[in-house]
């Protein structure tokens, strides 16, 4: 799960650099750029989620 | 944006600017070590002075050759027909920079300060139970890869600086007084520490409560929030001359709001927890304070002194409940409050630049948010990943925790041989539960 949400960072960002070099209209700039983040905070969801300390190691 | 050339009072104030700010690492320092236990104080300070001192060598090393500055040789690609600067040329060991008070010899200096500070906001989140020599060996990886590379596409000409001139947005990605390059780089480190190193032992019960561990001496803590505010006076001052083209004469300005964002940043937390616990938590107001100084940095050259009260108002409320959110709900451990006042209060600061800055007569508009936001994308995207895999692939090579009998001992004990405090009775491990 953590390899994952590292994964999903990286494709947000991946897709908020692509939609500015492979876009040119503003609004349609904006909506990949937002839709990029959306990602990256579905992987740091997921990398907070691998990080939750599981009860039994809990002291 | 590209610098000015620089009078030689101008260079002559911003030397002197430059020099206040290793105030702010020596409050930092404090603030780690008031806010830690009273059996790691000594080992807090030491590594303080080990993380300035790697941080400076290993930046001047190779770090700067990275970095660059505006204007410099760079490795460029083209993408979409537009020049992309990822990272400097430049010679090892700032061989190739000159020394006579041009503003890229001026930043090296200052980036030598930054880069220190940057490290020492991961010693608060690993405070109790980072190893001192792995504390050093994090910091080459800062000093001599995250920091830079991403400083360069801020503050050296890079492509965060150069999209509004590839693609017309705002100003380009604005950043004046280090809030993403310093503050939220140091913060989101600082979170990648608290995962790897994991919680305190006694931190977490096994209902999944956290335990009050509190800091052990408060008035080192609100010393080091006074020192660090003559550190960000000339960090924020300085920055917005070097890096963002604001004119000498407006450092009365940036002073100004560095102090309002602090000072009500400062007193919404005191109100906030004098409403909660019906007293103001010391700990906490000295938490919102350092956010109002983070929150500051971006964009105290740009707006109105009244708009700061409202940048500042928000980073301290916003800071205490992510204290409380990364403590109660994602166990993250986070003796200092670290991640929340510098990558929390940070990235709320960027954002306040394309919500409230006035940029004169040039035309920011919904551009300047999109710039913003591809910043903070970066950020969270690209350099939260790097950091975090740097020091997990160092945490696989060399373990970062101490062992279990060095945190039962206390990090002086363990690792030093002595304590902070001799003649005084030291607690011991009253917060681990039996």
């Amino acid at each position: 799960m953590k390899l994952a949400g590292f994964l999903l960072l990286l494709a947000g960002w991946a897709i908020v650099l692509s939609a500015l070099v492979l876009l040119h209209s503003p609004p349609a700039q904006t909506a990949f750029v937002l839709a990029g983040i959306a990602v990256e905070l579905l992987g740091l969801a997921l990398v907070v989620r691998a990080h939750l300390v599981p009860s039994e190691a809990r002291e | 944006m590209t610098p000015l050339g620089l009078s030689h009072s101008s260079a002559t104030l911003c030397l002197l600017l430059i020099l206040l700010v290793p105030l702010g690492g020596a409050g930092l320092a404090l603030i780690n070590t008031g806010l830690g236990r009273s059996r790691s104080a000594a080992h807090a300070m030491l590594a303080s002075l080990c993380v300035v001192a790697v941080a400076a060598i290993v930046y001047v090393i190779c770090g700067f050759s990275l970095e660059g500055f505006t204007g410099r040789p760079a490795h460029v690609i083209t993408m979409g027909g537009k020049t992309w600067n990822w990272v400097a040329k430049e010679a090892f060991l700032v061989r190739s920079l000159q020394f006579d008070g041009s503003p890229a010899s001026l930043a090296a200096v200052l980036q030598m300060f930054s880069v220190g500070l940057a490290a020492l906001i991961p010693l608060s989140a690993g405070a109790d139970r980072w190893r001192l020599d792995a504390c050093c060996a994090s910091t080459v990886l800062l000093a001599g890869i995250t920091y830079p590379l991403f400083a360069h596409w801020v503050w050296g000409g890079g492509w965060l600086a150069q999209l509004a001139m590839n693609y017309g947005l705002g100003n380009g990605f604005v950043d004046g007084g280090g809030a993403s390059c310093i503050q939220v780089v140091g913060g989101l480190t600082a979170l990648s520490m608290a995962w790897i190193l994991g919680p305190r032992r006694g931190k977490y019960s096994h209902d999944g409560m956290p335990v009050a561990i509190p800091g052990h001496n408060v008035v080192y803590v609100l010393f080091g929030c006074l020192l660090a505010w003559v550190g960000w006076l000339g960090l924020n001052s300085v920055g917005a001359i070097l890096f963002a083209d604001v004119e000498p004469s407006r450092v009365a300005l940036v002073v100004i709001n560095t102090t309002l964002s602090a000072g009500s940043a400062a007193l919404t937390a005191a109100a906030i927890t004098r409403i909660r616990f019906r007293r103001p938590d010391a700990s906490l107001s000295a938490n919102g304070w350092m956010a109002g100084l983070v929150a500051s940095s971006a964009a105290a050259a740009f707006v109105k002194p009244s708009v700061t009260i409202v940048i500042g108002v928000i980073a301290g409320a916003a800071t205490i409940l992510a204290i409380e959110g990364f403590e109660f709900w994602l166990a993250v451990d986070d003796p200092g409050g670290a991640i929340s006042v510098h990558a929390v209060s940070g990235i709320w600061g960027l954002l306040a630049v394309a919500l409230f800055a006035d940029f004169g007569d040039k035309n920011a508009g919904p551009g300047q948010w999109l710039a913003q936001l591809v910043g903070i994308a970066t950020l969270l995207g690209f350099v939260l990943p790097l950091t975090y895999g740097l020091n997990w692939v160092l945490n696989r090579i060399y373990r970062q925790r101490v062992d279990l009998e060095g945190e039962r001992q206390g990090m002086d004990l363990h690792e030093l041989g002595a304590g902070a405090y001799p003649e005084f009775v030291v607690h011991t491990d009253e917060f681990i539960q039996r």
